[in-house]
């Protein structure tokens, strides 16, 4: 599966191995199949007034209190049609666990090492910062999301939501 | 008797040391240059040394002595190590052994003095070369041999109890487990969660009819309930632990105070959650020496009254309600009812009306008061000096209740309840905006429910802010709705409200319901929510979903009526009503002479009483300290009526109304606080009179209305001029590039109540000094973009700014620097990070210039 083709150092660790894939609108994301602790239908959630915007809620997901971010409140995404539930994708991160909210959830994939490229550019700066960068696929673009960033709601977005 | 826990700790510790200690030596002995190995085994043995002198066991003592300065050399590379000298260290490590045996055994070291060994280890250490030829050739012939310690098999002869040594493991370690504490906090997360869990199939199970099921969930709810318990357990620790110093405290404070003390400590065992042990350590302490000091008489003084000489002190533990119950009882004198009352009239803490109203009981409690206790330092660790209000706080603080009886001549008991646990606490379930939240019962103080007409009435509303008259007294109150920003709810017929207590204030809570109280598992937000000062954590309910659990202080914070949060919208709110008073809420109070003075309710930041005692003076002027500020008093009586007596002396506490300014608070002294009144009022007459802006007609009454600006002022020029010889409130311009140099510079001058601008370069600083009058300025050399002197170059060529002077700050000092900055015209020249020459420079020349924009004017003096 690895290509022939060197790839700068700096983004070795972050190209190898499979993908966990799942849509936001109509971006298709993908992490490291490592990093994803499990995912889950859509579950009750109780709501935290005066946070942060982005943070959708709190699910009890056995006993642990795990912190849902919506992913396309996170990305500035246009909310979600109203019928249409979210799916907890719940990944570990140096901060605990924390559930993605994502539209729907794709298949795991085998990448191509050959095929990564760093983000665009011109990529809106709400997403830049949480796009490590893209496989080109046959058919689509796999976008990697950085989840330790997507977590890290700095003080800008905490701000933003105030 | 009760150090023998801590010699079974001690027992336990060292044996396991001691094996490790064994293998340790053996791997040594390999590697003789591993330095970490070295000191590993030279801190165990210092250790056990150090015990050892702590329980005088001094063979132990003296053994392990020689055997560290023998190690302490080897560790530092004074000495190679040679296989005589490991074989000498294990030596150590089995004789050792053979002692901990023998204290184990029968409580003490044994006849065996080990002076051989001791003696060898001694000249080991003295003289390098001699070490071998002594242990080959046996020069002393001991009994001792068995130098080889294959980890302790053979036989030590010279132990009393061979048996017990070596290979066969220590009876100490077999009935013990040492287990990590993180383990078990683990353990302790995992059963709260099968709590949870049981909740859950337990509500499940009711709304199914099944047999089976039923039978089933009955048993997991008993076995869960067990787990629960047993889990519990072992986070327990007996609270003689925390007792088994106490015979000595008693012993050493009945000598010194010449008193006969026995100490009687029943409930031993009675067990407590690790952490509530530590908190409790430190308030049992100072309740005993308490009881010793202040409780038991003098033998003399209870022959008289017919007692024993000797005075009895008991404490008492048990559990009741799932919790644990300590008293503190003396067969003493008893409290003086009558006495703490003049105690707490003397000391300034109540009136002598409001004393006599109270009950006994509540005279007792006055002992718990802040400022009634005699010591004064309240940080001291070790349980000395710490005041009987820490004890309640601290104790508190976990969730406990403290109670004093008293008996006169019969004696005092004081009575603590504490929780088993903090881990699961008890809370108050509330709704609001649709959503659960739980409050932790400690906060709780009462709920109120206002039904019917009287619900919109009692909360009553002091220029838009809600206030709840109970009992008499005005409580704050806040809508969780609204500081949560959630969805307000329908005007309903029953308003229900919690009433809080964060610290020492309180407030109320208007809720949408209050559910029940249930004891919950606390668990911490994610990060992502750290930031949220308004909750405490989450807990999971019975239905499986996540309640938020609410930090009293945050939310208090939040609404505003715990801080100063609105200080800003305050001093906006200033500016405008100084314009129109009159359709303000006004507050009445009277003041000296003057019987109907007023102010616009909307500037008032709080009212205090502060007990006389509590007022203390710094440079000259009255303050006291409040929520860890320092807050200047204004005399009111003495700045209307320069003359008179600062305050009306029989007023105890002192009605002290806040105002807050930008960041400073003041505290303006008046006689009584008399009402608030709202009524269309306007100023009849302009005052000509210093701090009055007029007077008006309040509730058909001349009534005098308060220059507030002018008191502001007047204390700032009072506190800061009394504070430090130059007159403070002065403007100073700091002229420098970097903002990091600017932010050191400036908070010096803050910290002496200088009043600073900043400018970042010479055009800011001239357009700082057109807006505004300026004192001195500050200017660093390197000021851009052509240097400090450029700026002093084009103050000097406007006559108005001729006169400020200016003082140079460059990075470094020396006589040319200071020689030429004087010469180009400076006043003065200074190292820009020197910090206290800088301060004193800036000092001199602001005392040397009138200040421009203020007159000084002090307290009481009249211009």
């Amino acid at each position: 599966m690895a290509s022939d083709i060197a790839i700068p150092k700096f983004e070795l660790k972050q190209t190898s191995g499979q993908f966990s894939t799942f849509f936001v609108a109509d971006l298709f994301f993908g992490v490291d199949v490592h990093s994803v602790q499990e995912v889950l239908r859509f579950q009750q959630m109780s709501h935290v007034p005066k946070a942060p915007e982005v943070i959708e809620g709190l699910i009890n997901l056995r006993g642990q209190i795990v912190t849902a971010i919506d992913m396309r409140r996170r990305l500035k995404l246009p909310p979600r049609a109203a019928d249409q539930e979210p799916t907890n994708m719940v990944v570990r991160t140096d901060e605990g666990a924390v559930s993605l909210l994502v539209d729907e959830i794709g298949d795991v994939l085998d990448v191509d090492d050959a095929t990564y490229e760093r983000p665009p550019e011109n990529l809106d700066s709400a997403a830049r910062d949480l796009i490590r960068g893209v496989y080109k696929l046959k058919d689509r673009l796999l976008l990697v999301l950085d989840t330790e960033r997507t977590v890290n709601l700095t003080c800008e977005a905490l701000r933003s939501a105030r | 008797m009760q150090d023998q826990d801590v010699i079974h700790e001690f027992l336990v510790e060292s044996h396991e040391n001691l094996s490790r200690l064994d293998q340790e030596i053996v791997v040594l002995e390999k590697q003789p240059e591993d330095a970490a190995l070295l000191a590993s085994i030279f801190r165990t043995i210092h250790t056990i040394k150090g015990t050892c002198g702590f329980f005088a066991f001094s063979t132990l003592e003296r053994i392990t002595h020689e055997a560290e300065s023998l190690l302490s050399q080897l560790r530092d590379g004074k000495r190679k190590l040679t296989p005589s000298l490991i074989s000498l260290i294990l030596e150590t490590v089995d004789s050792t052994r053979t002692v901990l045996a023998s204290i184990e055994a029968n409580g003490e070291e044994g006849p065996e003095r080990f002076e051989n060994l001791v003696e060898r280890l001694r000249q080991a250490a003295q003289s390098p070369g001699k070490v071998e030829s002594q242990t080959n050739s046996d020069l002393v012939p001991a009994p001792l041999t068995k130098t080889q310690g294959e980890s302790g098999s053979g036989e030590t002869p010279e132990g009393r109890k061979p048996e017990k040594n070596g290979a066969k493991p220590s009876a100490a370690t077999d009935a013990n487990i040492r287990v990590g504490v993180g383990l078990l906090d683990k353990l302790m997360d995992l059963v709260g969660e099968l709590v949870l869990t049981r909740n859950q199939i337990l509500q499940f199970n009711t709304e199914r009819e099944d047999a089976a099921l039923n039978a089933t969930s009955q048993r997991l709810n008993l076995i869960t309930s067990e787990l629960q318990e047993g889990v519990m357990k072992t986070r327990m620790q007996p609270i003689g632990m925390v007792w088994n110093s106490l015979p000595r405290v008693v012993r050493d404070m009945a000598v010194s105070l010449g008193k006969q003390i026995e100490l009687e400590m029943d409930g031993t065992g009675t067990e407590l959650d690790r952490t509530i042990i530590e908190a409790i350590k430190d308030p049992l302490v100072h309740l005993v020496r308490n009881s010793c000091d202040h409780g038991i008489e003098p033998p003399e003084v209870r022959t008289q009254a017919g007692k024993r000489a000797q005075g009895k002190l008991t404490l008492r533990a048990y559990h009741e309600g799932g919790q644990v119950n300590i008293e503190i009882g003396d067969d003493g004198a008893g409290i003086d009812v009558a006495r703490v009352k003049q105690k707490a009239v003397e000391k300034g803490l109540l009136r002598p009306e409001q004393v006599e109203k109270l009950s006994d009981r509540e005279v007792l409690n006055l002992i718990f008061l802040p400022g009634f206790s005699t010591a004064q330092t309240v940080t001291n660790v070790s349980g000395r000096g710490v005041g009987m209000d820490v004890v309640k706080s601290n104790i508190e603080k976990i969730g406990g209740i403290v109670d004093v009886f008293s008996r006169p001549g019969e004696g005092t008991t004081v009575k603590l309840k504490i929780p088993l646990t903090l881990a699961i606490i008890p809370g108050l379930v509330i709704t609001s905006g649709g959503e659960r939240f739980v409050i932790p019962q400690v906060s709780l103080l009462e709920l109120v429910c206002l039904e019917g007409d009287s619900s919109e009435k009692r909360i009553e509303h002091v220029h838009g802010t809600p206030v709840y008259r109970r009992r008499g007294s005005l409580l704050p109150v806040a809508y969780l709705n609204e500081v949560l920003g959630l969805k307000l709810s329908e005007q309903a017929d029953v308003v229900s409200m919690v009433v809080l207590q964060a610290e020492d204030r309180q407030f109320g809570l208007v809720v949408d319901g209050i559910n029940d109280t249930q004891e919950i598992v606390v668990k911490p937000l994610g990060k992502q929510l750290k930031g949220l000062t308004v909750y405490a954590g989450a807990t999971i309910m019975g239905d499986g979903r996540v309640a938020l659990i609410l930090d009293v202080l945050g939310i208090g914070e939040s609404a505003g009526v715990l801080t100063e949060s609105r200080e800003q919208s305050r001093a906006e709110a200033e500016q405008k009503s100084q314009a129109r008073i009159e359709q303000k809420r006004l507050l009445l109070f009277r003041a000296g002479s003057f019987d109907r003075l007023a102010v616009p309710l909307s500037l008032v930041a709080r009212l205090e009483e502060f007990p006389r005692s509590s007022i203390e003076h710094a440079s000259g002027c009255p303050v006291v300290q409040y929520r860890n500020r320092i807050l200047p008093l204004v005399p009111l009586r003495s700045l209307l009526e320069p003359g008179t007596p600062s305050h009306n002396q029989a007023s105890d506490p002192v009605q002290v109304i806040v105002f807050n300014n930008n960041n400073r608070s003041v505290g303006v002294v008046v006689d009584e606080i008399l009402d608030v009144f709202e009524e269309a009022v306007t100023i009849r007459q302009k005052s000509t009179r210093k701090g009055l802006l007029g007077s008006g007609v309040v509730g058909k009454r001349v009534t005098d209305f308060l220059d507030l600006n002018h008191i502001l002022q007047a204390s700032a020029e009072a506190w800061f001029e009394g504070a430090d010889g130059p007159a403070s409130g002065k403007n100073i311009l700091v002229a420098e590039a970097s903002a990091f140099s600017r932010g050191l510079i400036r908070s010096g001058l803050d910290m002496e109540g200088y009043r600073v601008r900043e400018a970042a370069n010479q055009n800011e600083a001239i357009r700082r000094m057109e807006q505004e009058p300026i004192d001195v300025v500050v200017a660093a050399q390197d000021l851009p973009p052509n240097g400090g002197a450029t700026l002093l170059e084009a103050m000097r060529e406007r006559p108005e700014w001729k006169q400020i002077p200016v003082l140079a700050l460059a990075d470094s000092i020396d006589p040319v620097q200071s020689t030429a900055a004087q010469a180009a015209g400076f006043q003065d020249c200074r190292a820009k990070f020197e910090r206290e020459a800088m301060l004193e420079s800036v000092a001199r020349l602001a005392s040397a210039t009138v200040s421009t924009e203020m007159e000084p004017v002090c307290a009481g003096e009249e211009k």
